[in-house]
C-alpha cells in the first residue's frame, strides 16, 4: 500500500502541449505515476507525494502559452501498485468540464519548418504544434483527441506517430498535427474542370497575379481573395458581390507592408496585436498613401488589416507579397453550407477559382475584428475565431443547477452556453435573416451542445417575438422539452457589459444604453435609453424621446427618413431649413405617412439618431451599403475637428419620474452654431454624451449608485465612449471590450439574467 | 331639406322606409325574384343550370373607409367581393343577399349612386341581388354605410378544388399585379398624394375561373384579399404542411404601387387585391392556364411567381438569391380596407 495522490486541473489545458509539459514537470519531480485528459480536465496521478504547494506553483507559473489553468484540487488515495515511470495514458471519455482551446496562429517554430526548403514540412500548408494551430474549430466531440477531430480522416504516417508519441517533441500530442505524407491535400477548382492542377497552390497565385478574385477555404469557413492593389480586380468584387462601399480587410504580408498603410503613430501596437495567437483583424488609421486600390475602403479613414495566421495563409502572403483582399464568404447569402460542393456551386460564378482542401469544416468561424480606442487599447468588435470558446464566470450568487442556452439577437448573432457559473459566447454568425444563415446557427448549436455535452433546461430568447433567434429558441425549447426565459433587449446589454466587468449580484449600475432598436415592454421600441439594472431586473429611468421610423426597417437604410421625423417632432419651421442635397427626396408623401402614422413606428433609437445628423451634414450616401455606415462617416467626420468654436449643453425634460433629453433646445442650439461639418459633428457626440452622462449621474446619485454601464453597439463609436468617460469621471464607468459592447455580445448578458431570475 | 339624408324614420318601418326601398332598391336591383315583394326569394331548382353539381354559398361584410376609392366604391366591392368567394370554389356567382346598415345623416344622393354602382356590376356580372335588409342606426352608431351580401352559386361538378389537392412541385400563379387595392386605399385614406396611378383592382372574377374549370391540374384557387398574396400562403402552409416559395423578381407590381412600396417600406405582397387569384396548379398545367389567362383582359398580367415545395414555410427569394422566410405582418397594416 502506498500513499499516491490524484491532482484534478481544470482551465483551458486540452490541446495546449499541456501533458507533456506535465510529464517533463514530473520527470524533474522524480515522480511516478501519469496523467490524461477526461472530460474534466486533466488528472496526475503521483507517487511519491511531491512537495505539493511547489508543485502546483511550477505547474501554474510554468504551464504552456496557450494554456489557461484555472482550477488545480487535489486527493490522497492508496495506490496497490505505483508504475515504475511516468506515462501519458490515453483520454478517459465522461461528462465534459474542460475548456476548448481557441485556435492559434502559426507559431515562429512551424513557420520556419514551412519556409526551409531542407524541412519534410517544407510549404505544407497544414503544419501546426501543440503551440498553434486549429483547435475549436476541428474539434467534433471533447475530450481532445484526434479521433474527435476533423483529422480522424487523416491516420498518421509512421514519422507524424512517433513525433506524437514523444514527450519532448513539440508535436507530442498535437492532435491536429499532420504532414505531406499523411495529412491533408489542398485542390484547386475552377470553370474548367477538365484540366488537372499538379500544384494547386501555385495555380491559385497564379490565378490571384493575374487580377482575379478565388474563393479560399479556411478554417472555419470561406474567404474571398484577390490582388488589394490592382483597382480593376476591386472593381469586379465590388459588382460581384453586390457590395457598393462596405470596406474589406487585407491581408498583409508582413511588417513592413503594414507600415505602408498604417500610420507611423499606430504602427507599433497594430503590429503587436496583429502578432498575437487569436490573429484578429484590426481596424488602424490608414496613411493616405497607403498604395492599395481605392475601392477597398472607401471614404474610410481606416483600414481592416490582418496578418496570415495559418501556414496556407502565410504560403500565399509572402510570395504574393503585396496586401491581399480577405473577406468572409460565409455570411453570403448563397452559402447554404460550409462544405465544398455546396459552396463552390453556390459560390462559384462569383470567382474564378477555389483553393480547397479535403479537411472538412465542422463549425462556422469568421475572423475577430477589433478597434483601437482614444488610449489605443483594444476594443473587440466581432468576438469569433481566435477568442472563441473562451468563457467567462459568472458571479457566484448566479450558479446555475442546469445548463441554459441563451440564443442571442437577430443580427450581430452571437449565441451563448451556460453551466455552472461559466458562459461560453458562440462564434460570429451576423445577420440571422437569411434561411442559409438560420441553418448555420442552427448547425451550429447542435454542434456546440454536442461537444460541451449540454442538454440545456433552459432557452433564453430576446423579448420580440419577431426575431428568428426568438422564433428558434422556442421551437428549441419545445424540442428539447426546456423552459422558455423571455428577457428584455436593452436589459441584456447593461447585464453582458456587467458580466465582463464581473459585477456582483447584489449590485446595482446605472446602464447607458445606445443602439438601433430592441424591443421593451408594453410595445415600446428602444434604442436610446437609461436603465438601473441589477441582473434579475431592470427599470427604465429615461432616456430619447421617441420618434418615428418612417417605412419602419427602411429607416435604418435612409439616414434622411429620420432627419425628417427627428424635425417634424422637434424643429418648427424646419422645412425652410432642409438640406439643399436632399430636396429631392420624397418629403411630402412621407411627412403624411408619419402623421398617419403609416409604417411608421416610434422608438426612441440612438442609432437612428446618429444617422439624422449625419444626413443632415451630408456625411452619408443617400442608400446606407452596409449598417452603421451613416454613423462611422460622422464620426470620422468630428474625428478631424482641431478647434471648437463653443460647447452645447443638453437639457433634460421630466416626465413622471422619468428624465429625457430636450431634443427641441438640442436641435435649436446645434442648428444655429456656426462651425464646421467637423465641429458640428463633434459637438453633437459631445451634447448625446454630455445629456446621457446628466441623466445618468443624476440617478446614480439619487439611488447611491457607483457604476455607470455603457453599452449598445452605438458605443462601438470610440469618440462618443471618449465623451461619456469624460463626463463621468466621478463614477466606475464599464464598458465592454472582451466582448462586442452591441448584439454581438447580447447573449452573455441574456445568460446572466436568465441565470438570475432562475435563483428566485 | 329632410330627405336628402338618412333619417331614423327610414328605418322605422314606415312610409319612408318602403319609399326608399322601392324607389331605390327594388328599382335599382330590379329582378322578378325582388318584384315578387316576399319576404324571402324564391329560386326554384330547375334555374340553377346544373343538375348534380355542388351549392357554394358564402357572404362578407363590406366596412371599407372611405366609401369611394379610385377603381370602385363599398357598393361594387359588396359583389366583387362575394362574388368572388364563389368563384375560387369553381361556382358560378348566380344570387346575392344584400344587407344594408345605415347612418343617420348618410346623404340619399351618396347611398343612390353606391347603389346603381352595386347595381352595374351586379347586372355586368349576370349576377341577381334577390332579398335584402335595411336598417338605419343613430348617429355614431356605425359609420355611413356598412353592407353584408351573401351570395349562392353551382360548383361545376367536374372542379374539386381546394387545399387538399395541393402538392409539392406545383406552380404558384397571380393573375395581375398585387397590391393595387391596398395601395389605393392606402394613397386615399391617409392623404399621401402619391398620385391617380393607384387604383383599386376590384373586380368580378369569374369570367377568368370559368375557362379554367375543366383544365385538369388545376389545385386550387384563392382571391388574395385582406393581407394580400402573403396571408393566403400562410393559411396554404398551414394546411398543407407544404412550403411555399416565391421570387421577389418575378412578382407582378405595378409602377405606382411599387413606388409606394419603396416609400413606405410596404411588401407588395401583404398588400389587398380585390382582382387577383391565386392559382396553384401542376407544372404540367401551367401553360394552358397562363394561356386562358392571357387570353381575358383581367388575367394580362398573369404570371408564375413560384413553387410549392416539400420544404414547410412561406420564403421570399431575394433579388441576389438571399431566401429570407416571410412571416406575417404582425399586425394589421390597414384596417377597414374591404
Ligand atoms: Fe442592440
Ligand atoms: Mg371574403
Ligand atoms: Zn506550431
Ligand atoms: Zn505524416
Amino acid at each position: 500500500m502506498n500513499q499516491a495522490v490524484a491532482i484534478r486541473i481544470q482551465g483551458t489545458i486540452q490541446g495546449v502541449g499541456f501533458r507533456p509539459f506535465i510529464w517533463q514537470l514530473a520527470k524533474r519531480y522524480q515522480l511516478c505515476g501519469d496523467v490524461c485528459n477526461d472530460g474534466s480536465g486533466v488528472l496526475i496521478r503521483a507517487y511519491p507525494i511531491p512537495d505539493l504547494q511547489r508543485f502546483t506553483q511550477d505547474l501554474r507559473m510554468h504551464a504552456p502559452p496557450l494554456s489557461d489553468v484555472q482550477n488545480v484540487g487535489w486527493q490522497f488515495f492508496h495506490w496497490h501498485q505505483p508504475p515504475p515511470n511516468f506515462s501519458i495514458r490515453a483520454s478517459c471519455l465522461d461528462g465534459s468540464q474542460t475548456a476548448i482551446a481557441p485556435d492559434a496562429a502559426t507559431c515562429p517554430e512551424c513557420l520556419a519548418e514551412i519556409f526551409s526548403p531542407t524541412s519534410h514540412r517544407y510549404r505544407y500548408p497544414f503544419t501546426t504544434c501543440t503551440h498553434c494551430g486549429p483547435r475549436f474549430s476541428v474539434i467534433e466531440a471533447l475530450p481532445y483527441d484526434r479521433e474527435r477531430t476533423t483529422l480522424h480522416e487523416f491516420p498518421l504516417c509512421s514519422d507524424c506517430l512517433s513525433e506524437y508519441h514523444s514527450p519532448d517533441n513539440r508535436r507530442f500530442h498535437a492532435e491536429s498535427t499532420a504532414c505531406p505524407d499523411c495529412g491533408p491535400k489542398l485542390i484547386w477548382l475552377d470553370h474548367s474542370p477538365h484540366v488537372r492542377h499538379l500544384d494547386p497552390l501555385a495555380t491559385a497565385l497564379a490565378t490571384l497575379q493575374e487580377g482575379k478574385i478565388i474563393l479560399l477555404k479556411g478554417l472555419g469557413g470561406f474567404h474571398l481573395v484577390c490582388d488589394a492593389t490592382n483597382e480593376q480586380t476591386l472593381a469586379t468584387l465590388r459588382q460581384r458581390k453586390q457590395r457598393v462601399s462596405k470596406p474589406f480587410a487585407l491581408m498583409v504580408p508582413n511588417h513592413q507592408w503594414l507600415a505602408k498603410l498604417v500610420v507611423p503613430e499606430q504602427l507599433a501596437v497594430a503590429h503587436r496585436l496583429l502578432s498575437s495567437s487569436a490573429a484578429p483583424i484590426g481596424l488602424f488609421r490608414r496613411r493616405i498613401d497607403a498604395p492599395i486600390a481605392s475601392l477597398v475602403a472607401p471614404r474610410l479613414d481606416e483600414l481592416g488589416l490582418i496578418y496570415p495566421s495559418n501556414p496556407l495563409h502565410h504560403l500565399i502572403a509572402r510570395e504574393f507579397n503585396r496586401p491581399l483582399v480577405l473577406t468572409s464568404a460565409n455570411q453570403s447569402a448563397l452559402a447554404p453550407m460550409l462544405d465544398d460542393e455546396h459552396v463552390w456551386e453556390t459560390l462559384g460564378p462569383l470567382v474564378d477559382g477555389m483553393l480547397g482542401h479535403n479537411r472538412k469544416i465542422v463549425t462556422r468561424v469568421d475572423d475577430s475584428l477589433l478597434r483601437l480606442d482614444h488610449q489605443q487599447q483594444a476594443v473587440l468588435l466581432r468576438r469569433s475565431r481566435g477568442y472563441v470558446p473562451q468563457s467567462s464566470l459568472m458571479d457566484e450568487v448566479l450558479m446555475l443547477a442546469a445548463p441554459l442556452l441563451a440564443m442571442g439577437a437577430d443580427l450581430k448573432n452571437t449565441f451563448a452556453l451556460a453551466r455552472n457559473r461559466e458562459v461560453i459566447l458562440s462564434a460570429h454568425f451576423g445577420d440571422l435573416t437569411s434561411l442559409s444563415v438560420q441553418n448555420q446557427y442552427q448547425q451550429a448549436i447542435e454542434h456546440y451542445l454536442k461537444l460541451y455535452q449540454l442538454h440545456p433546461e433552459h432557452i433564453v430568447i430576446d423579448a420580440h417575438p419577431g426575431y428568428y433567434s426568438h422564433q428558434i429558441g422556442r421551437m428549441l425549447a419545445e424540442q428539447l422539452n426546456a423552459q422558455v426565459v423571455k428577457v428584455y433587449h436593452h436589459h441584456a446589454h447593461v447585464a453582458a457589459a456587467m458580466v465582463e466587468a464581473q459585477v456582483k449580484a447584489n449590485q446595482q449600475v446605472v446602464g447607458i444604453c445606445l443602439d438601433g432598436l430592441g424591443m421593451g415592454p408594453n410595445g415600446t421600441w428602444w434604442g436610446g435609453e437609461c436603465l438601473v439594472a441589477d441582473y434579475q431586473s431592470f427599470e427604465h429611468v429615461g432616456g430619447l424621446p421617441a420618434v418615428a421610423l418612417p417605412g419602419a426597417n427602411l429607416a435604418a437604410r435612409q439616414p434622411w427618413r429620420n432627419l425628417l421625423a427627428q424635425w417634424l417632432a422637434f424643429v418648427p419651421n424646419w422645412s425652410e431649413r432642409w438640406p439643399n442635397d436632399l430636396a429631392d427626396c420624397p418629403v411630402q408623401p412621407l411627412s403624411a405617412a408619419i402623421a398617419r402614422q403609416v409604417n411608421s413606428p416610434l422608438a426612441s433609437s440612438a442609432g437612428r439618431l446618429f444617422d439624422a445628423v449625419a444626413a443632415y451634414l451630408g456625411c452619408s450616401p443617400r442608400v446606407l451599403d452596409y449598417e452603421g455606415q451613416a454613423a462611422i462617416s460622422l464620426e470620422q467626420l468630428a474625428m478631424q475637428v482641431s478647434s471648437l468654436p463653443t460647447s452645447l449643453t443638453m437639457a433634460l425634460v421630466p416626465c413622471g419620474d422619468q428624465y429625457y433629453l430636450d431634443m427641441t433646445d438640442f436641435w435649436q442650439q446645434w442648428l444655429s452654431v456656426k462651425g464646421s461639418r467637423a465641429q458640428k459633428a463633434w459637438l453633437f457626440h459631445d451634447a448625446l454624451a454630455n445629456g446621457f452622462a446628466q441623466l445618468a449621474l443624476k440617478v446614480a446619485d439619487a439611488r447611491r449608485i457607483e457604476t455607470i454601464v455603457l453599452c449598445g453597439g452605438v458605443m462601438n463609436n470610440l469618440l462618443l465612449r471618449s465623451r461619456f468617460e469624460y463626463y463621468l469621471k466621478s463614477k466606475r464607468v464599464i464598458c465592454a471590450r472582451q466582448y462586442p459592447c452591441g448584439d454581438g455580445g447580447l447573449a452573455l448578458g441574456q445568460a446572466a439574467i436568465g441565470a438570475a431570475q432562475l435563483q428566485i | 331639406m329632410s330627405n336628402d339624408v338618412i333619417t331614423l324614420a327610414h328605418g322605422s318601418g314606415g312610409q319612408a322606409m318602403g319609399q326608399l326601398i322601392e324607389n331605390l332598391l327594388v328599382k335599382q336591383f330590379d329582378n322578378p325574384y325582388l318584384r315578387r315583394g316576399e319576404d324571402q326569394a324564391r329560386i326554384a331548382l330547375s334555374s340553377m343550370n346544373s343538375e348534380s353539381g355542388t351549392l357554394a354559398m358564402t357572404t362578407d361584410s363590406f366596412v371599407i373607409d372611405p366609401l369611394e376609392f379610385p377603381g370602385g366604391d363599398i357598393g361594387k366591392l359588396a359583389i366583387c367581393g362575394t362574388a368572388n368567394d364563389l368563384a375560387v370554389g369553381g361556382a358560378r356567382p348566380q344570387y346575392l343577399t344584400c344587407s344594408l346598415i345605415l347612418e343617420e345623416g348618410l346623404a340619399i344622393a351618396r347611398l343612390e349612386k353606391i347603389i346603381q354602382s352595386m347595381a352595374h356590376t351586379a347586372r355586368q356580372a349576370n349576377i341577381q341581388i334577390v332579398t335584402g335588409d335595411t336598417k338605419v342606426v343613430g348617429r355614431g352608431n356605425a359609420d355611413k354605410l356598412f353592407i353584408n351580401t351573401t351570395g349562392i352559386g353551382f360548383i361545376d361538378p367536374r372542379t374539386h378544388w381546394g387545399m387538399e389537392q395541393i402538392t409539392a412541385g406545383d406552380d404558384i400563379i397571380v393573375t395581375g399585379t398585387l397590391g393595387d387595392h391596398g395601395g389605393a386605399i392606402l394613397n386615399q385614406r391617409e392623404n399621401l398624394g402619391l398620385g391617380d396611378a393607384l387604383q383599386s383592382d376590384c373586380a368580378v372574377l369569374w369570367p377568368l375561373v370559368e375557362p379554367l374549370v375543366h383544365i385538369a391540374g388545376v389545385h386550387t384557387l384563392r382571391d388574395a384579399t385582406r393581407g394580400g398574396v402573403n396571408a393566403i400562403l400562410h393559411e396554404f402552409a398551414k394546411t398543407s404542411g407544404l412550403g411555399f416559395e416565391v421570387s421577389e423578381v418575378l412578382l407582378p407590381v405595378s409602377d405606382a404601387v411599387r413606388g409606394m412600396c419603396e416609400l413606405l417600406g410596404l411588401e407588395p405582397l401583404n398588400l389587398a387585391n380585390e382582382g387577383k387569384l391565386i392559382i396553384i396548379c401542376k407544372n404540367s398545367a401551367t401553360t394552358q392556364v397562363l394561356t386562358q389567362l392571357h387570353n381575358h383582359p383581367l388575367g394580362a398580367n398573369a404570371t408564375v411567381i413560384g413553387q410549392v415545395q416539400e420544404k414547410p414555410g412561406v420564403r421570399l427569394k431575394g433579388a441576389y438569391g438571399v431566401t429570407r422566410s416571410l412571416e406575417l405582418p404582425y399586425f394589421e397594416p390597414l384596417p377597414r380596407i374591404c
